[in-house]
């Protein structure tokens, strides 16, 4: 079962990756990188489950990556949104 | 029996293949936005699946909830407009189609190159030096004694992120659902006990089960974002309270470094906190980080600094 | 006794499951936001009331049995609310539910014609 979700991390990986690079929206690349970070939990979480036990490292890795992975997307998306205002702001003014 | 467990597997793996494929070309943003917080639930799924019960808690709090609501309001402040990928000219193509066959393969390697990884990592390590934490569950031990280190960092990068949303100017205030009917304040007075209840319970099980300040303060955090959607803390916007508010959010990473440095003080080391105060000590940064992810949660959920 | 209990654990999640079949065939085939939410409503409420209930006939002890009633009760609350809040603020923007004298009903220009 493990390598059939390594599998399916690496399509959601090469998926994120071609959707990150072939749009021009902002916000889809976010969704994009959040894809992407969810693929590498995914591996991570994988490689954790072994015949001996589980290794809890990997998963403490991945519960902070999620924390951080929702603040950088608070970040990126608090950016798109001013720079949008921005360049509206911009456009309204002769 | 085995049957059905392959069967459920495939169809959850086709579910999330269908999910992030149409978050991430259909053209309409707002059906991308639903598809990838679907996307999240079901991810919260497939760590049940993995035996990961602490991580699908915090994701499917996080992830299909708190990701779910910032992306919602970023829609409704972006103009409307359908943009999927860009055009591209007849020379780019053969280009393009290389570097999709190289993002690929790349993909395909690093998941070849993780699996090939020595098993079983660090378990038996973790199980060792389990007796000397002061709790009982290995996920929280590794995340508040073992490697607290890098837990205290990741709270910094939060902190962090939320310097950076608040120093681009004033909050947003969010839109309010444009209704009169008391169905959404109803619920938020229904719901609010429980918004404290559950992190409770969340905490107190992570010194033994999976549980633990992860997902208490995103639970808490998600509490707080309903809040704020309907209104009911106008405190926050206060120019009175800043002070408090800043206080509040740095209590998680104050609290992890006076530990820290309180641990120096007894032991010498960095970190190292004394088995006798470990328990007691785990469970006050505990509930200091808790309350600080879950007012971080909401301070991204403003937007902009309150108080100004 | 454990036994048919637990049969019957069975038979209550399989209707639960039929309950949701229906609530996401109505999801995608009817015309608009009002018959929709009566489609998923009806899977939330009553399809996830039979998979607790059946859950808890096969639970462990009272305590699990219990947690199971109060997801439920919970899911009912919230999804009640939700429903609501959707469709008012549906009606808020300008959509008005479907009138059944309205031209083009895609649900009737589908079906085929009565004879």
């Amino acid at each position: 079962m493990s390598q059939f979700y390594a599998v399916l991390a690496a399509i959601l990986c090469g998926m994120a990756l071609i959707g990150l690079f072939q749009t021009e929206d902002l916000l889809r690349r976010i969704l994009a990188l959040n894809v992407l970070a969810s693929a590498v939990f995914l591996l991570l979480v994988t490689v954790a489950r072994s015949a001996e036990g589980i290794d809890p490292v990997p998963h403490v890795m991945v519960l902070t990556g999620i924390v951080v992975a929702v603040s950088t997307t608070a970040a990126a998306l608090a950016l798109v949104i001013r720079a949008n205002e921005a360049r509206r702001r911009r456009e309204e003014e002769p | 029996m085995r049957l059905l467990a392959w069967g459920f597997d495939l169809l959850l793996a086709a579910g999330l293949l269908w999910l992030a494929w149409q978050a991430l070309f259909t053209p309409r943003r707002f059906s991308a936005v639903v598809n990838f917080m679907a996307f999240y639930l079901l991810m919260a799924l497939v760590w049940v699946r993995l035996d990961a019960p602490d991580i699908a808690l915090a994701e499917a709090a996080i992830g299909a909830g708190v990701t779910g609501a910032l992306l919602l309001t970023a829609l409704g402040r972006l103009p409307a407009g359908t943009s999927t990928g860009a055009d591209p000219r007849r020379w780019q193509r053969p280009l393009q189609i290389l570097a999709m066959a190289g993002a690929a393969m790349a993909a395909l390697w690093l998941a070849w190159a993780a699996y090939q990884l020595p098993r079983p990592g660090l378990a038996a390590e973790v199980t060792a030096a389990l007796d000397a934490t002061g709790v009982s569950h290995g996920v929280t031990a590794v995340l508040l004694n073992l490697r607290a280190f890098d837990t205290f960092l990741e709270i910094v990068i939060m902190l962090a992120a939320v310097v950076l949303v608040w120093s681009l100017g004033p909050p947003l205030r969010a839109f309010a659902p444009a209704t009169a009917l008391p169905g959404l304040p109803a619920l938020s007075h229904l719901l609010h006990p429980l918004f404290l209840l559950v992190p409770a319970y969340l905490l107190w099980r992570g010194t033994h089960a999976p549980g633990g300040a992860f997902p208490a303060g995103a639970v808490m955090g998600a509490g707080g974002v309903l809040l704020l959607l309907t209104d009911a803390a106008p405190w926050i916007y206060l120019r009175r309270h800043r002070l408090l508010l800043h206080l509040l959010l740095s209590s998680g990473m104050a609290l992890f470094l006076a530990v820290a440095l309180g641990g120096m003080l007894m032991t010498g080391t960095f970190f190292a906190i004394p088995l006798h105060l470990a328990p007691t000590l785990i469970m006050a940064v505990e509930v200091a980080t808790g309350l600080s992810i879950a007012l971080m949660l909401m301070a991204f959920y403003l937007l902009g600094e309150p108080g100004q | 006794m454990t036994e048919a209990l637990h049969w019957l654990g069975y038979g209550l999640v399989i209707a639960g499951i039929l309950f949701f079949l229906a609530g996401s065939l109505g999801l995608l085939r009817f015309p608009d936001v009002f018959t929709r939410l009566h489609a998923l409503t009806k899977a939330d409420n009553l399809g996830l009331g039979l998979i607790c209930l059946g859950l808890a006939f096969q639970a462990s002890g009272l305590a699990e049995a219990v947690k199971y009633l109060l997801i439920w009760l919970l899911m009912l609350v919230a999804s009640g609310i939700g429903a609501t809040l959707i469709a008012s603020t549906a009606l808020a923007c300008g959509l008005a539910p479907r009138q059944a004298d309205t031209p083009s009903n895609t649900m009737t220009s589908e079906r085929p014609a009565p004879k």
